[in-house]
């Protein structure tokens, strides 16, 4: 298992559809709080996931690298890619499919589930393989769910 | 989808299925049933989902299979091609 004493050395970011705002500012905050304490972050997602955040963030001050879903899942699968950590952002039942597809394809490596939408519990009981999982009800304010993350990465509280 | 939106398939489960529902489906109504776990490469896509994932044949040529894409759930699509077929059971696992 991956070393969780030590922020890693690289990470990989799932995100899912892109429908519910939370989404987009957590990825940020995500990787903003991975890439200052020195991690090599990569996102993956469809190509209009990854257009948001890049015309979020032109001058790629939070996201450096990103990469299309189908791709970074078959670079994973072929032993081309590797990761310390994956988070993956799950909102409906294919965002879980693709959480249990990196558990399987990265056995070894820290798995991280936020689970979240209008009604996240009956999502986060259908995850029954290991990983930690976050849960809350965010759609719109990504506020709680935020706290949730800095908890469980260690991360210091923001009160901005 | 990637190629596999190129071919000529079949909808057996339409859109916004759940992964559990397509395995429930292709268990059920398809007597040849198989096994593999994701990262499966079929008809050059590599298949995500939770394992074990069902695939099921009918008539000896044609592959059900479910297709997850990111916004819209699992598909549950059905693929004619004999030869595809043939690999899934030499490289499958078989329903017990």
């Amino acid at each position: 298992m991956t070393d969780t004493s030590q922020p890693p050395t690289n990470a990989l970011i799932v995100l899912g559809c892109p429908e519910a705002p939370a989404q987009q500012a957590l990825a940020f905050h995500v990787a903003y709080n991975l890439k200052k304490r020195g991690t090599d972050v990569l996102i993956a997602g469809n190509p209009s996931v990854l257009n948001l955040l890049k015309v979020s963030d032109p001058e790629k001050h939070y996201v450096t690298a990103t990469m299309v879903l189908e791709k970074c899942i078959a670079e994973v699968v072929e032993k081309k890619r590797d990761c310390d950590l994956c988070v993956v952002f799950a909102h409906n039942d294919a965002a879980i499919a693709y959480a249990a597809t990196m558990r399987y394809l990265l056995p070894e490596r820290r798995l991280v589930v936020i689970i979240f939408g209008k009604d996240p519990g009956p999502l986060a009981d259908e995850v029954n393989f290991p990983c930690e999982k976050i849960v809350d009800k965010a759609v719109h304010n990504p506020m709680q769910l935020r706290a949730k993350i800095n908890e469980v990465f260690g991360w210091a509280v923001s009160r901005t | 989808m990637g190629c596999i939106e190129n071919l000529k398939y079949e909808m057996i489960l339409p859109l916004g299925a759940s992964f559990k529902e397509c395995r429930e489906y292709a268990e059920k109504n398809f007597k040849e049933v198989w096994y593999v776990d994701p990262g499966y490469k079929l008809f050059d896509e590599y298949i995500i989902g939770l394992p074990p994932i069902a695939l099921g044949i009918e008539d000896g040529k044609k592959i059900i299979f479910p297709y997850t894409k990111p916004c819209h759930g699992t598909y549950l699509l059905a693929v004619e091609d004999a030869d595809e077929v043939e690999r899934v059971r030499k490289t499958a696992r078989k329903k017990k």
